[in-house]
């Protein structure tokens, strides 16, 4: 692992669509992947991202759209003519081989010689901590292992792109973060790009130089995690980012970058994401963490909403409360503040955290 | 918690005992094995049990063995056992080999796979005086192949039944349907993943199916191997129909009918049936000591 990679300047996915008969798993997909940069597709299940993915490895022909890689075209090319690794959802180890034979496969398929092959299996082997158990089946190591295994076949023939779908959606809570620290000290180390797919916005904000947000196989919003978590383009990335309140109401007035908008007891300023005009139907979108609470009887009520406790939930510094509004909808808050059940509280909100959005754009 | 307690507690011993069985698989519901192996002793093992010693009492006397020194001396009975391997041990192969490719095109979803896949199976109910007589018509002197060849300019019709090829034909024939079920059910339960991080892993086509879909496949293939090698070897109705009976397709089944229904020797026949038996073990065990050398766990992604 000591030669850099195969790398390539640029890898342009241009409007890349895929049908499955009448369903269109991704419609129109446009993105130019730099050379050592880490992305994440993003999107819940079904959006179309393992179809990505699997359109980039050369499993899926397309039904639209080119891929060209530093110029030239791939996407004719047949996935073991691209020699993209890739990382499956279930691992797909090979069955009736060793430890050491699945991950000098590759190796063994494109003819490396047999030191040479021992070398970098033996390097690949301790990339991903797995010496002692070389000699292994699949199914005598735990999940754990598993993905090691799947990972260092993928990256041990130092490939150009490596895709990962989802790869540590089997594993348990605790395991999947080690290996995520994992994957990323993998990528920081090799410098391989990588394309990685993910439901957890979680997954892909810690792990990512770049966010591709996916629905119903239309691109979203493409920046940097922080971009696309502070300043989401539409209610549907804001929701993936975090943004779990979302109340109904209407654009009152417009004055520059902000808005005022007003709902059933609620009357809010905050930044008009989407240029939306007054009288305009809109969604006001705010995160649980950002409420505060406003003393009681305190003189100024800017921009505040008040809201009756209905459950708390403790989580060690911080409580999860739900409070329901005056019109009967649903508020998450979290907040430090010992509450109770019953409790009337009144919630400040600052106006850069209050984002509004066209309605009808979420879920 | 205290209700419990004040319950008499009960026999330690028994409990044990009976939870220690259960830890073993033995509780009540072996019970329902019992029809089970009524049947297996009935209908199996008593006729088995009744051939073999049925065998060792020959009629012309001659001590216990007499019957298979008798076999063994005859050459027209000792050739049965070549002339019947010559005859399953291709078909069966045949099966095997022809079910692959065909159930390798056919694993995926498409439009048409059932009916294509019915009309593979079709042969299963045809049974085998159906397809002799097809066979007859379609391969016969007179039939409708040697009459094309005639019409090409071909001097002499080929002879295609009424000898081996005849009852190698409606072996094959009756015997890939259930080779090609089987083979298809086998590579239905690899997981296509894995043929897909192979390719991503550089491996052609042909690389994927030597090293992934054929060492997976073949303990499958091994006991396809077995059940169609078992249905060819007993073959009975097209070897006359469809064979030589009297020469070339002389099979075993014929040899112990003849000597147990023409000749009412049944200690003879019995023996030949034995023997029958003995030779489709050694095959099968065969095919099975080579079986055991191979990979046999999950064929799934997850190992
Ligand atoms: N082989 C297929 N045949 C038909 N539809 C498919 C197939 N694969 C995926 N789809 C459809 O395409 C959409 C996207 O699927 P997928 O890319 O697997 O989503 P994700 O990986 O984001 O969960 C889904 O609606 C799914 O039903
Ligand atoms: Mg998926």
């Amino acid at each position: 692992m000591s030669t850099g990679a195969a790398r390539f300047a640029e890898l342009h996915i241009d409007h890349v669509q895929r049908a499955f008969g009448d369903t269109v798993a991704l419609r129109g997909m446009d993105l130019t992947i730099k050379g050592g940069e880490f992305i994440a597709l993003l999107g819940p299940s079904g959006c179309g991202k393992s179809t990505a993915l699997n359109c980039l490895a050369g499993l899926l022909p397309l039904t639209g759209g080119k891929i060209t890689m530093d110029g030239k075209r791939i996407d004719d090319l047949p996935p073991e003519r691209r020699g993209f690794g890739m990382v499956f959802q279930n691992y797909a180890l090979f069955p009736h081989m060793s430890v050491r034979r699945n991950i000098g496969f590759g190796l063994s398929m494109r003819k490396v010689g047999k030191t040479e092959l021992n070398r970098r299996v033996d390097e690949a082997i301790k990339l991903v901590q797995l010496t002692e158990h070389e000699h292994k089946f699949p199914a005598q190591l735990s999940g754990g292992q598993q993905q090691r295994v799947a990972i260092a076949r993928a990256i041990v023939l130092e490939p150009p792109l490596v895709l990962m779908d989802e790869p540590l959606s089997n594993l348990d809570a605790s395991l999947r973060l080690e290996m995520r620290t994992e994957i990323r000290r993998l990528h920081q180390s090799l410098g391989l790009t990588t394309v990685y797919v993910t439901h957890d916005q979680e997954e892909a904000l810690a792990l990512a130089d770049r966010l591709v947000v996916l629905r119903l196989g239309e691109v979203q919003q493409i920046g940097s995690p922080e971009d696309v978590y502070a300043h989401p383009t539409n209610a549907y990335v804001a929701g993936f980012m975090g943004y779990r309140n979302m109340l109904r109401v209407t654009v009152e007035s417009v004055d520059g970058e902000n808005a005022v908008v007003t709902g059933e007891g609620v009357r809010l300023a905050g930044v008009n994401r989407e240029s939306l005009p007054s009288g305009a139907a809109a969604v006001a979108a705010v995160r649980p963490e950002d409420f505060s609470l406003v003393v009681p009887n305190a003189a100024s009520t800017e921009n505040t909403v008040s809201a009756v406790v209905e459950i708390v939930e403790y989580h060690g510094r911080e409580q999860a409360v739900e409070a329901r509004l005056p019109s009967g909808e649903q508020l998450h808050v979290r907040t430090n503040s010992r509450l109770a059940p019953g409790d009337t509280v009144q919630l400040r909100v600052p106006v850069e955290r209050v984002l509004i959005f066209a309605e009808g754009s979420s879920s | 918690m205290t209700a419990t307690l004040e319950k008499p507690p009960p026999p330690l011993e028994k409990a044990s005992l009976k939870h220690r069985l259960a830890e073993r698989g033995v509780d009540r519901t072996l019970w329902l094995l019992v029809p089970g192996a009524i049947f297996v002793v009935v209908l199996f093992l008593y006729p088995v049990l009744y051939g073999l010693q049925l065998s060792f009492q020959p009629k012309d006397g001659g001590g216990p063995f007499g019957n298979y020194i008798k076999f063994f001396s005859d050459p027209y009975l000792r050739d049965t056992i070549w002339i019947t391997l010559r005859l399953g041990l291709p078909a069966a192969l045949i099966n095997v080999l022809a079910s692959i490719p065909i159930a390798f095109q056919l694993r995926g979803k498409f439009r048409g796979k059932r009916t294509i896949t019915t009309m593979l199976v079709v042969p299963i109910t045809l049974g085998t005086v159906l397809t002799a007589q097809g066979l007859i018509e379609y391969l016969g002197r007179a039939g409708w192949f040697n009459r094309v060849l005639l019409t090409l300019g071909v001097d002499e019709p080929i002879r295609l039944v009424h000898n081996y090829w005849g009852v190698l034909f409606s072996l094959v024939i009756t015997g890939f349907p259930f080779a090609f079920l089987l083979t298809l059910s086998y590579l239905s339960g690899i997981d296509p993943s894995l043929e897909q991080a192979a390719a991503t892993l550089g491996a052609s086509r042909r690389d994927r199916f030597r090293h992934i879909t054929l060492p997976l496949l073949a303990p499958g293939l091994a006991i396809t191997f077995c059940l169609t090698f078992v249905l060819a070897f007993s073959v009975f109705p097209s070897a006359i129909m469809v064979g030589e009976p009297s020469g070339e397709t002389h099979v075993m089944s014929i040899a112990a009918y003849e000597t147990a229904f023409r000749d009412f020797d049944y200690s003879l026949g019995a023996a030949v049936a034995m023997l029958m038996a003995l030779v489709m073990l050694a095959v099968i065990a065969l095919v099975l000591v080579w079986r055991a050398t191979l990979y046999r766990g999950a064929t799934g992604g997850k190992g």
